[in-house]
């Protein structure tokens, strides 16, 4: 990274409070793949000079995965004590960059006492576009290019945000085609509830592979993505199929990114 | 004088009857938890009237919702025409509102006839559906005999409803012209006026088939309206209250369980005194343990199949169908209910709704992708049975699968699903 990431410690140690915090989520810390969105969407964020920071090695699983598996004590105590930790830097305003994080801090932690404002990267991005901060110049043109948008489960049907990240696709000037089944029809990629950790219980096939089948319809060279789970799930899809040469499979914040060339 | 003696006391037993067997499914539906769903009754009557009064979520797949459409404004609008009937019953009177109404009435009346048609037809045209065409949303392991049968039995009966409701007025109609008895000239028939040449000539003939009909259609009626506790057909009824009692929150919000948060407010801060609250089981193993909305959505449910049909793991071949979660739920319930009537409410059988009715393999299938939640027309949420029956089986029984015993390790030890160290959590940013 060309600038440092500001963490709420040291922010807190100078006396300073960011805007909003980056909430980067498990998968965005972890996985290789996920961490190189998350990276993307810091570039972002200083890109329009929004003040931001991350909790670093203070972040901790919301709980979301422990949670629709069943394990509601384990899910609340991650919840607490990360809302210890949040409540502590008074935090206001959230952005994350996974709709499982977004979907847990928005709706299940004000009941455990964890209130703020919270937004996926999505409509960050739409919000920035909206108030002319984002464009698409200087980058990768997509002009032209067939993009599908995979609607993840917690960002669609879950928290009806299904323009946020098609808002950030269209400013491309691409080709949007729709999957068959799309927005509050949308299939899922098979990773939510607890299956991205366990073996699929026996059927016919894996539900990614069923995925696949509308991707391929569309005949789209890129599928868009905004959540790790799906990215992964789709990614091995794709890569099942033997056409990971032909589609690629990337997040909004990376198209964006690639799109400001940053 | 006979007659309505006989009528009268037909429509009390019906009522009765049909009183009595809704108490019962009152009962049985109270059986669960309680949970509040009385917020916001403006946001609640507005829901209820799109979705239930409006059938809103039935658009998405146009060709039953037109169908479906014809025989639910059938049945409204043909419900007028039955209080007719009924008063023509009780009082011994002849189209009773023929006279007040005025020109309305034969308008009233024709618009009955053209909808009785397109009942017809709908009915026949859904039970080709079923029986010839056989779609697949109407098949699966849960779509056994009985509620296929359930299904075709609502559509005949419909059918013959509407068949002996027709041939009445055609009758009716007939009698008006030889200016018979009390037939008085009412109303327009726009269809009997095709079909009368079927009917004989004869007055006497024509007299008793009208009879014949009329009373037909109405006791056809009320043995209908006790079949409904029975059936899945309940729905017709049960789709208001259980649209108006809907979740209200965003779909991907999962209820916190208060009884979890004392304890876990406990365990963090020694000082803290929980309020006392009532010891239960944690999560659902019998349908007791659900809420009552989660069983009144088991009663309203008409197994329409659309959740299974939208289903990830079903359409990938898993054993999970949401629509069978649903029909598990209401026939262990059912049977809950029965054994209470039987043996006293203390009575407890052997069974449960976990394992003699839904399969562990089931629940595990759940992917909580709300696909089941967004495709049912009348808003049932087939996933918080699921997921309150996986809270069972993990925090009751400790019965999770292996991978996800070490996923809830990881995430105890280290702060995330994974085998990472929360020290590594910030590496990302050191790389490019």
């Amino acid at each position: 990274m060309e600038q440092k990431i500001p963490t709420m410690a040291e922010m807190a140690a100078e006396g300073k409070e960011p805007e909003i915090l980056f909430w980067v989520g498990c998968a965005g810390s972890f996985d290789e793949r996920a961490q190189k969105i998350t990276r993307d969407i810091c570039k972002i964020l200083q890109h329009v000079g929004i003040s931001y920071a991350v909790l670093g090695a203070e972040e901790s699983c919301t709980g979301d995965p422990a949670k629709r598996a069943g394990n509601e004590f384990l899910f609340q105590m991650q919840a607490m004590t990360n809302i210890e930790v949040l409540n502590g830097y008074n935090v206001k305003k959230i952005v994350t960059g996974c709709p499982h994080c977004f979907n847990t801090i928005a709706n299940e932690y004000p009941g455990l006492g964890g209130k703020y404002e919270v937004i996926h990267h999505t409509q960050l991005i739409q919000g920035l576009i909206n108030d002319g901060k984002l464009k698409a110049e200087g980058g990768e043109s997509f002009k032209g290019r067939r993009i599908t948008f995979h609607d993840p489960c917690y960002l669609g049907r879950g928290n009806n945000v299904y323009e946020a990240p098609r808002a950030a696709l269209e400013i491309l000037d691409t080709e949007l085609v729709e999957m068959k089944r799309c927005k509050s029809n949308g299939l899922c990629c098979g990773a939510g509830g607890g299956q991205m950790f366990k073996e699929p219980e026996p059927g016919k096939k894996d539900i990614n592979m069923e995925r696949m089948v509308d991707v391929l319809e569309t005949k789209a060279q890129i599928v868009a993505s905004a959540c790790p789970f799906c990215m992964t799930m789709m990614s091995d899809g794709v890569k099942h199929m033997d056409k990971d040469q032909e589609i690629k499979v990337l997040d909004i914040a990376e198209i964006t990114a690639r799109a400001n060339g940053l | 004088m006979i007659g309505q003696a006989i009528f009268i006391i037909i429509l009390l037993a019906a009522v009765y009857l049909f009183g009595k067997n809704v108490a019962k499914v009152r009962r049985n539906i109270l059986l669960g938890r309680d949970t509040n769903r009385s917020d916001d009754p403006a946001r609640r009557w507005k829901v209820m009237a799109k979705v239930a009064l409006g059938q809103t979520k039935m658009v998405k797949r146009p060709v039953a919702a037109i169908m479906h459409f014809f025989i639910y404004i059938g049945f409204i609008i043909i419900n007028l025409e039955v209080l007719e009937i009924m008063i023509d019953g009780i009082f011994g009177s002849h189209r009773i509102f023929s006279k007040p109404l005025g020109s309305l009435y034969g308008l009233l009346i024709g618009s009955f006839e053209i909808l009785a048609i397109l009942v017809l037809v709908s009915c026949v045209v859904f039970l080709a559906r079923r029986n010839i065409l056989r779609l697949k949303r109407f098949s699966g392991i849960e779509m056994t005999t009985w509620p296929k049968s359930d299904a075709n039995y609502i559509l005949t009966i419909e059918i013959l409803l509407m068949l002996a409701f027709l041939t009445m007025n055609a009758a009716d109609y007939k009698l008006q012209l030889l200016h018979f008895g009390h037939y008085i000239e009412a109303g327009s028939f726009p269809v009997s006026a095709l079909t009368g040449p079927l009917l004989p000539a004869g007055a006497n003939a024509l007299a008793t088939i009208e009879r014949v009909c009329w009373w037909f259609h109405i006791v056809g009626i009320l043995a209908f309206l006790n079949y409904l506790p029975y059936s899945k057909h309940f729905h017709i009824l049960l789709a208001f209250p259980n649209t108006w009692y809907s979740n209200l929150h965003k779909k991907g919000e999962f209820t916190n369980m208060a009884s979890v948060t004392n304890e876990v407010k406990a365990m963090l801060d020694p000082s803290f005194v929980p309020e006392a609250t009532e010891v239960s089981r944690f999560g659902a193993k019998d349908v007791t343990d659900l809420t009552w909305k989660n069983l009144m959505e088991a009663y309203t449910c008409t197994e329409c199949g659309r959740c299974t049909s939208v289903c990830p793991a079903n359409i990938t071949g898993k054993l999970l169908s949401p629509r069978k979660i649903m029909m598990d739920t209401r026939d262990r319930l059912t049977e809950v209910g029965n054994n209470i009537d039987k043996h006293g409410k203390d009575y407890t059988d052997d069974k449960a709704l976990l394992d003699n009715y839904i399969t562990r393999e089931e629940l595990w299938a759940c992917t909580t992708c709300n696909a089941c939640v967004e495709a049912c027309p009348v808003n049932i949420n087939p996933l918080e049975i699921i997921t309150e029956m996986r809270r069972y089986l993990v925090m009751e029984e400790s019965q999770a699968p292996a991978s996800l015993n070490n996923m809830f390790g990881n995430m105890e030890n280290n702060g995330a699903p994974w085998k990472y160290s929360q020290a590594d959590r910030f590496n990302w940013a050191e790389k490019s």
